[in-house]
């Protein structure tokens, strides 16, 4: 199992080379481990989507999902998320074939910055659906859109924090096999999310814009 | 300004004051609980003082990511708790005695004390319990030198005690909530309980359940990429197994109470509407989030339970466990059927009579593989040379009282019985039925057999036998008249009753549960007198009671590295194999190598202190301290990755003498014999039999 081919083979996202026994023995408890987080994780917004399901008519007589459904701005949210992943793909394959730290840490802030893009368009939703008397205090539908919506935008807030943390790492430590697996790591979350995105999108968002 | 410094919290919510105020029988009882609390808190603190005892808890306890010491904390925080639980249930024994028509307490403060107890016993005594024996024995037994994440299990910890310290404080500040473990709204939302005693229960429960699954989420990983090598699945110890099934159990079942948890905390702090009365909001999705989780953690309780017993059924037979492949099936079936299940705990709640027969159905399935493991081990007792020893007390207390909880809970699997007995004490007795004899007498037998192998010496013969047979008895006549007067009709969490044929009953479970408390007292008495006679209960062999498996093969009490070297094995019991070929003493390593112990750590302590903090400040809606000690946490957290400690180095000189000082012990004697196992002439070395 800890032949040098087993190992290429084993974290195909990252060069921590055939010589590096150790450093592949821990990636693999380390990256199998944030596997078993998402998945937690995963159920966590199941139960939150679940409850959204169920409470698609429960608007109380206030706003309902149609209401508050900005085509242009989940459009132009889905995009940055999406292009916000790509540029942190790009970043991982730059970590891969030696980039320098500095050009690395470029495309993981450019991911970044898509990223607060999607959250900056997300609060302005918020703020807007607000506005219109959408807030989740006013109905249990509105409670459970605030809570699934928002804890996606939670989460989005705490990757990017990470990002931010995770570039202060690299320049610190540059390309250790810690930091590494830490960026594979990030990554995985940060993708993990547009698939929950996807899913509100398809549950939320879809629905009130075909009514 | 006040407010903002103290947000709610004011004189009248310092509950030991009470007394003083209104000098109530409940009162009385309340505020009593409350100053031993504090008198206990300020005892430890003077002991650490002046002791100087607080420089080890500092040094070598708290900050330490050792899986045996993180596992011995756990069983600790669980005693600790376990003295308050069992108070609590005497003390609610008493009111039914006299609550005939009355009642010494409160409606409020019976309500209380069901609310604290439950919640106690299930998350911070079974649970404390069972994950410290995952870290006490996961590693050991799969030739581990500790589990996959260190000090993430140190986290873990440190959220557990969160938990157990916001309870603790609830005695004595503020109250806990009056709506059960279970925390039901709407009687739980802010319309009906305005006060602190839902907010202690959302934030003891989340915190700690964050721990938990963490917990979780290191044994998956411990078990799926430590393994010795040679150590495949199928040569696992039942324990490890029953062990991975609750790791899974707790990674998808812990996220249900995260997010109901969650909710009703929107829905108390933020007026969100998830289970108001009011503008939509829906119960029922509570009890359907609550019970997805709630379920499935009535077999995290109970799976690690089965496993201990499944190892020291062995032991104490003399022979290996029967069956071994169909309790791993067993084992692996109840854990997926515990997610079909959860509708149960509400039959009567409303939905279709189609829907209550497929969960009563798979209910009922569930019983198919529970029956195959009490079969197995009494197969395996079949034959055995059974050591009537304080393990197999319990076990046999265990398999006839488990059999009774078994068919009662068939009967309540039954949706059209459910509708009868439902909400009775019927219902009481039955998850006491399962849940004592099935998970506490576990722990109990099991702290006997491996309390030698963490701390050196066993605990004497006398007093833990007495233990488990006071526990027994004490059992029996607690609950079992529970089952008749719920038949009669007697709600469960009624505080007072009006039919006075309940009477008899009432005044024999009181019987039964002052002799549990006491059985409590031997308990502890067995660990004070053992402590006492140590030098003549020594085994620093490691192997008092003839073991089989890995965690066996070190001596007592088990060095920090666990293993000299990492083993090798090739097959089931593979160091029962090796004495009976007579090779488990021998050096199997031409050289020895420095070992590094996993980096200690201080975020465990961070999180007991900030996190307490934190739960508290939620509780009493002190914003500022809040988000302080939300920052602390925050930055620690971040701060770890840039922390790049080495762990203390073990060079290999010491190894070497530890494990040659042990073999020679080894080879001193022809070591003892079973039927002196519990004669101070037990070193700790097992003679030799020639079957394995």
């Amino acid at each position: 199992m800890t032949t040098s081919n087993t190992n290429l083979r084993r974290h195909p996202g990252l060069n921590l080379g055939p010589s590096h026994g150790k450093a592949h023995e821990e990636a693999e408890s380390v990256v199998f481990g944030f596997w078993v987080f998402l998945m937690s994780d995963l159920v966590t917004f199941a139960m939150f989507f679940a409850i959204y399901a169920t409470s698609i008519q429960a608007t109380a007589g206030g706003p309902g999902n149609a209401d508050i459904v900005d085509v242009t701005s989940i459009a132009l949210q889905t995009g940055s998320l999406l292009i916000s992943s790509l540029l942190f793909g790009v970043a991982t394959v730059a970590m891969k074939y030696h980039s320098s730290k500095r050009v690395v840490i470029l495309w993981l802030l450019a991911s970044l910055a898509f990223g607060l893009c999607f959250l900056g368009l997300e609060i302005r939703d918020f703020i807007d659906a607000a506005e219109k008397g959408a807030v989740p205090m006013r109905s249990s539908y509105l409670s459970s859109y605030w809570a699934l919506v928002g804890l996606h935008g939670l989460h989005v807030s705490v990757g990017s924090l990470m990002i931010l943390v995770v570039c202060v790492q690299i320049a610190f430590f540059g390309f250790a096999s810690d930091v590494k697996t830490r960026v594979l790591r990030l990554g995985l979350y940060w993708h993990f999310l547009d698939i929950i995105w996807i899913g509100i999108f398809s549950v939320v968002f879809l629905p009130g814009l075909l009514s | 300004m006040e407010h903002f410094i103290f947000g709610r919290l004011g004189w009248d919510d310092i509950a030991i004051f009470d007394v003083f105020r209104d000098p109530t029988a409940s009162n009385i009882v309340g505020s009593s609980a409350g100053w031993l609390a504090v008198i206990g808190a300020v005892i430890v603190a003077a002991l650490l003082l002046i002791k100087g005892w607080w420089k080890p808890l500092l040094f070598t306890w708290l900050n330490t990511t050792d899986h045996k010491k993180i596992g011995i904390m756990y069983i600790v925080v669980g005693l600790v708790m376990f003295a308050r639980g069992v108070a609590e249930g005497v003390v609610m024994r008493s009111q039914y005695v006299t609550s005939y028509q009355g009642g010494y307490l409160t409606p409020d403060h019976f309500s209380e004390l069901f609310s604290t107890h439950g919640t106690i016993m299930i998350f911070f005594v079974l649970m404390p319990f069972l994950i410290g024996f995952m870290n006490l024995l996961v590693p050991l037994q799969i030739g581990a030198r500790d589990v996959a994440f260190p000090r993430l299990n140190q986290i873990s910890l440190g959220f557990t005690i969160v938990g157990a310290m916001l309870l603790m404080i609830s005695l004595v500040v503020g109250q806990f909530a009056t709506g059960g473990w279970t925390g039901y709204p709407p009687y739980t939302g802010v319309a009906f309980q305005p006060g602190t005693g839902p907010d202690y229960w959302i934030w003891s429960l989340g915190l700690s359940g964050i721990g938990t699954v963490l917990t979780g989420l290191n044994f998956a990983v411990t078990i799926y990429k430590m393994r010795c090598p040679g150590m495949t699945f199928l040569r696992m110890p039942i324990f490890v197994w029953t062990a991975l099934c609750t790791s899974i159990l707790l990674i998808f079942a812990l996220p249900p109470l995260t997010a109901v948890v969650i909710m009703q905390a929107l829905d108390r702090y933020l007026d969100f509407h998830f289970f108001t009365n009011d503008l939509g909001g829906n119960m029922m999705n509570f009890a359907n989030l609550f019970w997805m989780f709630g379920h499935p953690e009535v077999y995290i309780l109970i799976l690690p339970a089965f496993g201990l017993y499944s190892e020291f059924t062995a032991i104490f037979s003399g022979k290996r466990i029967y069956g071994y492949m169909s309790l791993v099936i067993a084992t692996m079936a109840i854990a997926v059927l515990s997610f079909t299940v959860w509708l149960h705990h509400f039959f009567t709640m409303g939905q279709s009579p189609t829907i209550n027969v497929a969960f009563g159905i798979a209910t009922m399935l569930i019983a198919i593989p529970t029956g195959v493991k009490v079969y197995v081990w009494i197969a395996t007792l079949w034959g055995g040379r059974i050591r009537m020893r304080t393990p197999i007390i319990y076990l046999a207390g265990f398999i006839v009282f488990f059999a009774v909880g078994g068919y009662t809970g068939i009967l309540l699997a039954n949706p059209t019985v459910n509708f009868a007995v439902h909400n009775s004490q019927f219902v009481v007795a039955h998850f006491h039925n399962v849940l004592l004899p099935g998970t506490l007498f576990a722990v109990l037998a099991s702290i006997y057999v491996w309390f030698p192998k963490f701390f050196g010496f066993r605990l004497d013969e006398r007093w833990s036998a007495t233990a488990a047979w006071l526990f027994i008895i004490g059992f029996t006549f607690a609950f079992m008249p529970l089952y008749m007067v719920g038949l009669m009709g007697l709600p469960r969490r009624s505080p007072a009753f009006d039919d006075p044929s309940y009477i008899p009953y009432m005044i024999v479970t009181m019987v039964g549960a002052l002799c549990v408390l006491a059985a409590l007292c031997t308990l502890i008495g067995s660990f004070v007198v053992s402590a006492l006679r140590r030098d003549t209960l020594a085994v620093p062999g490691g192997d008092p009671w003839d073991g089989r498996t890995l965690e066996w093969a070190s001596p007592a009490p088990v060095p920090e590295w666990n293993f000299a070297f990492i083993p090798t094995v090739n097959s089931q019991d593979a160091f029962a194999k090796e004495k009976a070929a007579g090779t488990a003493y021998e050096i199997d390593c031409d050289t020895y190598e420095d070992v590094e112990l996993s980096p200690t750590s201080w975020i465990g302590l961070n999180i007991i202190v900030f996190g307490t903090l934190f739960g508290f400040a939620m509780v009493f809606w002190i914003w500022w301290l809040a988000v302080l000690s939300a920052l602390a946490l925050l930055t620690h957290s971040i701060g770890l990755g840039f922390v790049r400690d080495k762990g203390e180095i073990i060079p290999a000189s010491v190894i070497e003498r530890t494990e040659k000082d042990w073999i020679a012990l080894a080879a001193e004697g022809p070591g003892t014999e079973r039927r002196d196992e519990v004669s101070p002439s037990n070193r700790g070395i097992a003679a030799r039999i020639s079957e394995a």
